[in-house]
């Protein structure tokens, strides 16, 4: 049993459904920014999105190249590992199905690469099935340099630290290899319903 | 990555990061919104500079709640201090502030953060930019650096709101001019009288005032409130500095 910290009695949000809110988050209105540097920014003329590493075919985009692509519209909720949460947030972006398709891949592990050095693993199986994108707006806007853009990765259903800002690509990998913050003692996979902050969660 | 670096890394994270009680030994004021809150935590694994814990407490229905501090304490002391700084609105910063006294407990789990630290070993030149609270993790630095009786050179340029809300004031002013460290402050909403500081936002001409240039290839530690740290990470960018070599730690909301 945990203490019993005295006098201390906390304020409840009576009005979210504590469903929507994983263990040990609370939910906030606006939108922190976490980044481990300076906010890099790449003009757009510069910019790619390349799918390589352990794959078949391939495949790098440019900036018109993305947008071209089949769009989608979509609203959830995003749980930082710093406990925060945001509900009902609102994004335009490629689906890594689509991104994904006819690369052609043995392998089951991701890394995926951005301006600015940072990296972060994912298993194949969490990027693919509707479950991951590629997003460019926010809230119907173009997404904000300190918020990843122009464009960030985004999956929702695990910590916010794997929807890697400034996102370039997709590295299919033979092996797991830890990125960023999961070699620096974060947990691995990140399930916020798991509250799977750090590595021995 | 270096191969040394990913290697201490991964062997860095042995120590499992379980939540222990704490229990409050000691209660100092810092200014009127902060204080630092001083703990024995048993089995607690040790730290490094720049680290942070997951603070949790329990109301009598069970009720928890979870917030992030950063330790204020050097790796070389025998408690644990955090220094806590009331969030206007906050659940948890009130209740540490104005309610929390010796004797009190709740949990911890830590140290948290691999990224954001520094030890001597590492060596430098440091530049550390703190804003209003930030100060806290880089404190520690500092801490460590005189606990290690390092003479690595450290500059330190504090942006509070005011001469009054700057954290640790005398332990700054002791620490200055000796072993190669140097400390600026700006002030920017009011200033006490006969200052002769800056009064402005930090901006490119006070870092460059500082003194350690992109060739000294310095270490540089920037944490402080979103906009702040985003400012004084672009500007130092803009001065030529290596953006690898700007660890940023950033909290609070966007203003957006």
């Amino acid at each position: 049993m945990p203490p019993i910290t005295r006098g201390f009695h906390g304020r409840r949000r009576r009005d979210i459904d504590p469903a929507r809110i994983p263990p040990g988050q609370y939910v906030v209105e606006d939108f922190p920014v976490l980044s481990a540097g300076p906010t890099p920014r790449t003009p757009l003329e510069q910019w790619s999105f390349s799918v390589g590493g352990a794959v078949d075919a391939p495949s790098s985009w440019g900036w018109e190249d993305l947008l071209a692509l089949p769009a989608e519209t979509f609203t959830v909720d995003i749980h930082c590992v710093t406990k925060w949460s945001k509900l009902d947030t609102s994004w335009t972006g490629v689906s890594v199905d689509t991104l994904l398709d006819g690369v052609g891949t043995q392998t089951g592990y991701v890394s995926a690469w951005c301006d600015g050095g940072y990296t972060t693993n994912l298993p194949l199986a969490d990027l693919t099935g509707g479950r991951a994108w590629v997003v460019y707006r926010f809230n119907g806007l173009p997404l904000h340099p300190e918020h990843g853009g122009p464009v960030r990765l985004l999956v929702p259903h695990l910590y916010f630290w794997k929807s890697a800002k400034w996102v370039r690509g997709l590295t299919l990998t033979a092996t797991d290899e830890p990125g960023f913050w999961e070699a620096a003692g974060y947990h691995n996979r990140g399930d916020p319903w798991k509250e799977q902050r750090y590595w021995n969660d | 990555m270096e191969r040394a670096a990913l290697l201490e890394r991964l062997t860095s994270r042995r120590a499992p990061i379980v939540w222990r009680t704490a229990t409050v030994r000691e209660i100092v004021p810092e200014t009127v919104q902060g204080r630092t809150i001083v703990l024995v935590v048993p089995g607690w694994p040790g730290h490094r500079a720049g680290q942070h814990v997951d603070v949790r407490l329990t109301a009598e229905d069970g009720y928890q709640a979870q917030r992030s501090y950063s330790i204020a304490s050097a790796p070389e002391s025998p408690e644990l201090s955090l220094t806590v700084v009331v969030f206007e609105d906050g659940e948890v910063s009130p209740y540490l502030v104005e309610e929390l006294q010796v004797g009190d407990e709740f949990e911890v789990r830590g140290p948290v953060g691999g990224y954001f630290t520094w030890r001597v070993q590492d060596g430098g030149p440091l530049l550390l930019v703190a804003g209003g609270s930030g100060l806290v993790p880089l404190m520690a630095m500092l801490r460590h650096h005189a606990a290690q009786k390092s003479d690595i050179p450290a500059r330190l340029l504090v942006s509070a709101r005011s001469i009054d809300d700057v954290l640790y004031r005398e332990e700054l002013a002791s620490l200055a001019g000796h072993d190669g460290v140097e400390v600026t402050f700006t002030l920017t909403r009011e200033q006490p009288e006969g200052w002769t500081g800056a009064s402005r936002r930090v901006d490119v001409e006070m870092l460059r005032a500082i003194g350690l240039s992109p060739t000294d290839h310095p270490k540089i530690f920037v944490c402080g409130p979103t906009a702040f740290v985003e400012s004084v990470a672009d500007r130092l960018v803009e001065l030529g500095h290596d953006p690898a070599s700007v660890h940023a730690e950033r909290f609070g909301p966007t203003g957006e």
